[in-house]
């Protein structure tokens, strides 16, 4: 390292003449504003054509596809659905969502490890928006990456497959405390695993001080009944007007008097 | 490894701050992270003589600040340190506390040189 100035070049004889030159420029900005910026335009577009987007991410073979699969099933006739789907390589899923009748944009991202907003933006544009009340943006099976870039979204679910164990959320606390939703999936799994502990996931979330509600299903033997309703329930939140003001907080009046005024 | 696509568009930022300044050079980046980030600083400084090679801030140092969890109990109503995992109150052992400090991922400031003197006179 030079010693003149700290730089990380070997010889600082090429920049030692004008060291007064240096100085700082203070910048505070977020080291993903630009994404971030893609990702506030993506949303503009999502309110105003009025669907609802929920970004689904999870380890590799948590089981994304076979719920998009169950959930086209339960909800394909009664509201327009479309998935985008992010994979490193091959179409494999997309083909799976199109051959249930649904529009599905395969992203293959080569190497990248998660999708990010400018990715979304693209495929988004594919996609008849206005004419949607649901897109499942099918995140790159990754419990890392994608927790760091906001696509967009109205709503962020983790998928956590019992076989993985239920102490995902205090090993992987970055996309746990991202998620708006966790559903614990392939249940049906739950009768020879006798080490996961469904109670124990929700208790894993309150110590990432995180409230997001755990469900529990399985997307072959059913029982979506939870899951469905969560996605109803924010399929009319997105329809609703809106003007929302914050609940005030606890002992807290907005229209009371100042005190000492008669 | 994401951390190659922040470190680029951590140049990119970076270059834009010294272009807006007129500087022919970036000699130091400052950067704010926090371990809930999901950033390692150690793959930030593997990855940023690749993002800025070929660019204004070649060469140019990295220097990274961690910036420890911390959590607002609201029932204490008092702010405590934290680990990545338990956000809960130390004190109170309360689990529905606020993240205060622990997030960040912040460019904090950019050191330019070769800036062209002001004008005198």
């Amino acid at each position: 390292m030079c010693q003149t100035c700290g730089c990380a070049l070997p010889d600082h004889l090429q920049h030692a003449s004008n060291e007064h030159d240096v100085h700082t420029v203070e910048v505070l900005e977020g080291l993903k504003a630009h994404n971030d910026e893609v990702a506030r335009h993506n949303r503009e577009h999502f309110d105003r054509a009025g669907l609802l987007v929920v970004n689904l991410m999870s380890s590799p073979g948590a089981g994304k596809t076979s719920l998009l699969e169950a959930t086209i099933e339960a909800l394909g006739a009664r509201y327009r659905l479309a998935v985008i789907e992010g994979d490193l390589e091959t179409e494999n899923d997309a083909r799976r969502i199109r051959a249930r009748g649904v529009p599905a944009i395969q992203i293959t991202t080569g190497s990248a490890c998660h999708l990010d907003a400018a990715m979304v933006h693209r495929a988004a544009h594919a996609l008849p928006l206005e004419a949607l009340d649901l897109l499942f943006i099918e995140n790159v099976g990754n419990l890392v990456c994608p927790a760091s870039f906001d696509l967009g979204q109205h709503a962020n679910v983790t998928l956590l497959s019992t076989p993985e164990g239920d102490d995902k959320p205090l090993k992987y606390p970055v996309m746990f405390r991202a998620s708006d939703l966790v559903l614990i999936t392939k249940t049906d799994l739950l009768p020879v695993l006798d080490d996961f502990d469904v109670d124990a996931v929700a208790a894993h979330m309150h110590q990432l001080a995180s409230a997001a509600p755990v469900m529990a299903l399985s997307s072959k033997s059913g029982a979506l009944d939870a899951w469905l309703a969560w996605l109803e329930a924010g399929l009319v939140e997105r329809r609703r007007p809106a003007f929302r003001p914050a609940p005030p907080a606890e002992g807290a009046c907005l229209l009371s008097r100042p005190r000492g005024l008669a | 490894m994401h951390e190659l696509s922040l470190c680029r568009s951590l140049v990119r930022q970076a270059g834009r701050v010294a272009a807006e300044h007129g500087a022919l050079r970036i000699r130091r980046i400052c950067l704010r992270i926090g371990p809930l980030s999901g950033v390692e600083a150690a793959l930030m400084r593997e990855a940023f003589p690749l993002a800025s090679r070929h660019t204004l801030a070649e060469g140019a140092r990295l220097e990274m600040t961690r910036c420890p969890v911390r959590v607002h109990c609201p029932r204490c109503r008092r702010e405590a340190e934290a680990s990545v995992n338990d956000l809960s109150c130390p004190r109170c052992g309360h689990w529905q506390t606020r993240l205060t400090g622990g997030d960040e991922l912040l460019l904090v400031s950019v050191d330019l040189a070769d800036t062209p003197l002001p004008p005198t006179g």
